[in-house]
């Protein structure tokens, strides 16, 4: 049966009937599930970057057992692949790839972005990480190792960005506001705050 | 028993994707290529059985070091890091 | 062997890493948010893992056997939604004749 050619939206109504229809799936479950889902966005792994900035404890546990120190703030971690934490320092870069498919550390990132799914991204990041991390405006110094990870398969990568300069005395909450998406995965880095003259 | 850190291996130069319905985790431009385990991430089932429903036993996960300019001349990356299975690994070579 | 040569030889459509043809694309790093069917997909893709009837191997697998041309034309969930329907099919979880049939219905 050739389903390239139908309508991606009826084939979903058509599949979510029947399964509705033989008490498979009911689309109760559908609608609890999306609500769920759309609780996990990267306001968690910034909180835990956050964290991981102003406790040494945490942000060893983190980078020795990242599920370990999600679950640890709060985030269910049960049953979902291990999250692997990537520690960047000054002069040490990480920048997190799928070129299969688009693994993504989901529990603590939410959905994955557009970009990370692209045939750009996944082709061009583990040849050309500075060209790609160029597209954000990214530019690391030419003497900062940069370190490719392509998630291939059972583990779930984030990168624990470095504390930028001028924010000794913040609060959890306003450093964990610092930390963006991109930063979580490698192709921006954290923006400290703008330096008053 | 699991292969220590630094320990060199090769990725098989096998391609079963030529020759049937398959799945697999190692990406096309590891193969047959040098690297450097960095460490066992532990043990977990195989997806190649995985993704077809049989039985899937427990293989060994390492994070495998390459030299990106190895595996692409024109590599601007310093370090390329990838999950690969036992059985996709020779050691030594 | 240089890169080039290892390209294309053997390798399949998905797995695209380093791949020549590709080097200068430009990345699109706008956020580009998920629509109801997107989010829809997703929550029924959990749902039948949950259920045990399909892994995210399977759903994988399923991906990766969309031919190339359909591959790059289709957008991410309209790729899972047909590995799922196609899985569902192939482990007689639905019925394909009835399948086909409420498909051809208009």
């Amino acid at each position: 049966m050739n389903l390239v050619q139908v309508d991606s939206a009826r084939l979903l109504a058509i599949v979510t009937d029947m399964l509705a229809e033989q008490g498979i799936v009911s689309r109760a479950e559908i609608a609890e599930r999306m609500e769920i889902t759309d609780r996990a966005s990267p306001e968690l792994g910034a909180r835990m970057v956050a964290k991981a900035w102003r406790e040494p404890e945490f942000r060893a546990l983190m980078v020795a057992d990242g599920s370990a120190a999600a679950e640890s703030v709060g985030i269910r971690m049960r049953g979902l692949p291990p999250l692997g934490v990537l520690e960047n320092r000054p002069g040490h870069h990480h920048v997190v790839v799928c070129t299969l498919c688009s693994c993504y550390p989901r529990a603590v990132l939410g959905y994955p972005p557009f970009w990370f799914k692209s045939t750009a991204y996944r082709a061009r990041t583990v040849r050309d990480p500075r060209g790609v991390l160029a597209e954000w405006g990214t530019a690391l110094p030419a003497d900062t190792k940069v370190t490719v990870v392509d998630s291939t398969a059972d583990y779930r990568w984030m990168v624990l960005p470095t504390r930028p300069e001028g924010t000794q005395d913040w609060s959890e909450e306003d450093l964990a506001a610092l930390v963006r998406e991109g930063d979580m995965i490698g192709v921006t880095v954290p923006r400290g705050p703008a330096i008053s003259c | 028993m699991s292969l220590p850190p630094g320990t060199p291996v090769r990725v098989k130069d096998d391609w079963p994707e030529a020759r049937g319905p398959v799945h697999i985790r190692t990406p096309h431009y590891v193969r047959g290529r040098r690297g450097e385990v960095v460490r066992h991430l532990g043990d977990f089932p195989n997806p190649e059985d995985l993704a077809f429903a049989r039985p899937a036993p427990e293989r060994a996960l390492y994070h495998v070091a390459f030299r990106p300019t190895d595996l692409f001349p024109d590599a601007t990356g310093d370090d390329l890091v990838i999950e690969i299975f036992e059985h996709w690994l020779e050691v030594g070579a | 062997m240089d890169a080039e040569t290892s390209d294309d030889e053997h390798r399949a459509h998905h797995d695209m890493g380093g791949v020549s043809r590709y080097q200068c694309l430009p990345v699109d790093p706008e956020p580009h948010g998920l629509t109801e069917f997107d989010r829809e997909v997703d929550a029924l893709r959990q749902m039948l893992s949950a259920k045990g009837l399909m892994s995210v191997d399977e759903l994988r697998r399923g991906i990766e056997a969309i031919p190339a041309g359909d591959y790059d034309r289709l957008g991410y969930y309209e790729r899972w939604i047909r590995s799922i329907a196609a899985t569902l099919v192939r482990k007689g979880v639905i019925e394909q004749r009835e399948l086909k049939d409420r498909l051809a219905e208009r």
